[in-house]
């Protein structure tokens, strides 16, 4: 497999920025997480070429191409599946996976579980903004119960999907919580969710100016979260069931060993397969 | 009774039946063993009870002194261990005037089902006779009877028991006695056929189709899999996890197949020749995403394997009818390649054939594999080596003004692959230009339309696009597990100097109409077999070739196995026609 062979001067943020105009309105919350994303790979002194960016269906979904790195910009929900499978492949690339909270939380809901529970060495980035941007308005699962909508008039009237427990739950091994308005935090803790071994999932809230104008108001709402990150899910649990959604910061980091294959590390050759078929 | 004289014959159909854990596949498969060791060909398939553990089963074998890939028209003995639930299998085992019924006397009398057929009963009292041996079982004794009755050599039975109770001690010393007691049963039941004398030797296989589609997945370059279980397309998985792994690879088990097809889409860009298996439900849930692979052209492999559907169908049983939306599943316009084997040792080369298509065209590949193959174990002739291999055209690095998808005179643009310095890039299912920018331009979309249909009909499929035999002016078209029960009624037709050409299409999609022109030249009847409800192929062929002469369809769906003499009837009628 190719790999850049000669060392080469650490990029700058700039340098992982293409030259494509972004779909996103103005004021998007994806912007930034846009520039937080280049910032954490030149903070972790990468390579454009040795990181791929997969992504679903959605407005922050269009991420893979507003970067020069690798870039796999598939269908509706299915982005951790193709990183799953990208990373298996490909052990020595820096895998991100990134999309919105539809495409992560209800299409791409099962994969959101077991892409946890699986724990693959990788990052998965969710711009959740609490609706669905692309299609111009409609409820998502991190949209409250009773946001009228022309889709699901006077609500949906469902309880909001809380991603941080359920990763918790599942056995995502990084659990952060940031804001798209704090570039820098956000790229710090992008930077260490890529460091940390196993599946980290970073919930950046990334406002909708558009569908959903009062998220300009969580810029006065984020804080720090009061306390240090745990490594107990228990303690964990308690912290995210009971805050706001509004503390910012890693909020878990645990200590499981990241998902490996069986892949031999002196393959045979496949002729020798045939003798289990011979007479 | 009538003393009947044993025949000789080129083929033996046998079938051995009871409840579950009575033991008839363990039975059955040391049959098949012991008919390799002998130096047969045989073939082997299974049914069981809709029970998950515990219901009734029937192991049929066929043995020949010639290769097979198809069961034939009736069985020449039934043993059935007991009868519960056997009259199940009348349909599935079906008997005649000539053929022997051989049931425990303690289990009660056979089923009428069974008695109408004509076959002669002989009672052998499996489970006394078994009591009296210490560590017999009834199987074993099944095993010994079928084996002497058709002329397998008693030593060649007792080396398959040694062999597979390696352990020995009293459990080999039982099993052994037992199966002694069935040889010696065997001289007071008369009208079983014999085998003919064995053929000379060659190098030969005991094999699955599953297996040997996951063999070929390998040789041709697969080292990523993703998949998720579903009948009857587990065994394939479930060889090549271990497989995979000693050459290197890697199989992971998915969440879903919307996951497993999307995870060997991100291991293919990667770079690495990837594949998943499934059947009909699974692949109904991954036609969205072949379409990505299409428009992000990323080479993918999809096994097939057909069983009998819609819905869920009957899981355990062979169709082919996913014929349809295999070639038009995709919504949008979305030329991809469709090849499906015709025999268990083809189910190696068409998979390899396959990936390297797939590789080479930038393309997914489905193979419509069928169960019958799947999950059929044979003794076939070692497959021949073939030199097929993925062979992707990969971008350089730093490559001047790469463009991703160029429109490139053959229609395949070389791929940069992650890791490659220079040549970065986003694959996407959005339309997009030479570059790769989503692009909602008119110009564009024709553009890529043109390209991704220009690189399927630009490459040469060779003589491998089918397999065409015989000669005349009546012509049979088929695909699949068909193939074998309409070779075998020609051979039988040709017996009575009735002649046809046979097209057995290895290449459903892109079409070859040319290729099957010349295949049809002068000739004034098509006939077209196929094994579904609707006649799937028949419309596609309509629809895609100009056919000579009078067409006519000739289909029925499964989940009985295509019989020769259907196929031979049909042949029969339009000769004289």
């Amino acid at each position: 497999m190719t790999t850049s062979a000669q060392p080469q001067a650490a990029p700058t943020p700039q340098a992982f920025k293409s030259d494509y105009k972004p779909v996103w309105c103005p004021g998007c919350g994806d912007y930034s997480v846009l520039s937080s994303v280049t910032k954490a790979f030149a903070l972790l002194e990468l390579q454009p070429e040795n990181i791929a960016i997969v992504s679903g269906i959605g407005c922050s979904s269009r991420i893979p191409a507003y970067t020069t790195c690798y870039g796999f910009h598939g269908v509706h929900g299915r982005a951790l599946a193709a990183a799953t499978g990208l990373k298996l492949a490909r052990p020595e690339l820096t895998v991100v996976a990134a999309g919105g909270d539809g495409d992560g939380y209800s299409i791409g809901g099962n994969h959101f579980l077991h892409a946890c529970r699986r724990n693959v060495d990788m990052t998965y980035v969710v711009m959740d903004n609490h609706v669905y941007g692309m299609t111009k308005g409609q409820p998502s699962p991190t949209t409250e119960p009773d946001w009228d909508s022309k889709l699901s008039p006077g609500g949906t009237g469902m309880r909001a999907f809380n991603p941080l427990v359920i990763a918790l739950a599942a056995g995502a091994n990084f659990i952060a919580r940031t804001f798209a308005g704090d570039p820098n935090t956000t790229a710090a803790l992008i930077a260490e969710a890529i460091s940390a071994p196993g599946f980290s999932f970073v919930e950046v809230l990334s406002p909708c100016v558009t569908f959903r104008p009062e998220q300009r108001e969580w810029k006065q709402m984020v804080r720090p979260a009061p306390v240090q990150w745990t490594d107990d899910p228990a303690r964990a649990a308690r912290r995210l069931m009971t805050d706001d959604g509004m503390n910012i910061g890693v909020l878990y980091k645990g200590s499981r060993a990241a998902y490996r294959t069986h892949a031999a590390k002196t393959p045979k050759r496949p002729a020798e397969l045939e003798e289990e078929f011979r007479i | 009774m009538p003393h009947v004289e044993s025949e000789q014959r080129a083929s033996v159909s046998v079938a051995i039946a009871g409840s579950g854990g009575a033991g008839v596949m363990t039975a059955g498969n040391m049959l098949l063993e012991a008919a390799a060791q002998a130096g047969y060909y045989a073939l082997m398939t299974r049914s069981s009870g809709p029970q998950i553990r515990g219901g009734e089963a029937a192991a049929m074998i066929r043995i020949a002194t010639h290769p097979i890939d198809g069961t034939d028209d009736r069985y020449d003995l039934l043993i059935a261990l007991d009868w519960m639930n056997i009259n199940r299998f009348a349909a599935e085992i079906p008997l005649g005037g000539d053929s022997v019924l051989v049931g425990d006397p303690d289990q009660g009398e056979p089923p009428e089902v069974f008695v109408r057929t004509g076959a002669r009963y002989t009672p052998v009292a499996f489970k006394a006779t078994a009591k009296k041996i210490a560590n017999g079982w009834p199987n074993m004794i099944a095993f010994g009877l079928v084996g002497a009755l058709i002329g397998l050599p008693e030593e060649t039975l007792a080396k398959v028991v040694q062999k597979s109770m390696k352990k020995g001690g009293d459990a080999l010393t039982g099993s052994l006695a037992a199966m002694r007691a069935g040889v010696e049963a065997a001289a007071a039941i008369a009208g079983v056929p014999r085998v003919g004398a064995a053929p000379p030797q060659t190098p030969r296989w005991l094999v699955t189709g599953n297996q040997a589609a996951g063999y070929g997945a390998i040789r041709g370059g697969v080292r990523f899999v993703a998949a998720y279980p579903i009948t009857p397309a587990t065994e394939l998985l479930e060889w090549m996890a271990p497989a995979l792994a000693k050459v290197g690879g890697a199989l992971v088990q998915a969440e879903d197949e919307l996951a497993s097809i999307n995870m060997i889409l991100g291991a293919s860009f990667g770079g690495v020749p990837a594949l998943t298996a499934t059947s009909g439900p699974g692949l109904s849930l991954m036609i969205e995403s072949i379409g990505l692979g299409i428009t992000a052209e990323v080479p993918i492999v999809v096994v097939d394997v057909m069983r009998v559907g819609p819905s869920t169908g009957i899981a355990t049983k062979s169709e082919q009818s996913d014929l349809n939306i295999a070639l038009h599943g995709m919504h949008g316009d979305a030329p991809h390649v469709v090849v499906a084997p015709n025999s268990v040792a083809d189910c190696l080369l068409t998979t390899q054939w396959a990936v390297h298509l797939a590789e080479t065209l930038q393309v997914p590949a489905i193979v419509l594999a069928d169960q019958f193959f799947g999950q059929a174990r044979a003794v076939v002739e070692r497959p021949a080596d073939v030199a097929f291999a993925g062979e992707r055209r990969t971008a350089p690095a730093g490559a001047e003004g790469y463009k991703r998808y160029a429109l490139t005179e053959s229609g395949v643009s070389p791929m940069a692959i992650p890791g490659t310095p220079g040549v970065t890039y986003t694959a996407d299912g959005l339309e997009h230009n030479e570059r790769g920018t989503p692009s909602s331009q008119a110009a564009d979309h024709v553009a890529q339309l043109d390209k991704r249909a220009r690189k399927l009909e630009s490459l040469d499929y060779d003589g491998h696009w089918a397999d065409v035999e015989g000669e005349g002016n009546m012509a049979v078209i088929t695909f699949g597990s068909c193939t074998g029960p309409v070779r075998e009624a020609f051979a039988r037709a040709a017996a009575d100097g009735v002649r046809a050409r046979l097209v057995s299409l290895r290449l459903l999609a892109p079409a070859q109409p040319a290729r099957l022109a010349a295949a049809l030249e002068g000739v004034k009847r098509v006939l077209v077999v196929e094994q579904n409800h609707t006649g799937q192929l028949y419309r596609y062929l309509r629809s895609e070739y100009d056919l000579p002469g009078a067409v006519t369809s000739f289909r029925r769906p499964g989940p009985l196995p295509m019989r020769p003499d259907e196929i031979h009837r049909q042949l029969i009628e339009w000769s004289r026609a």
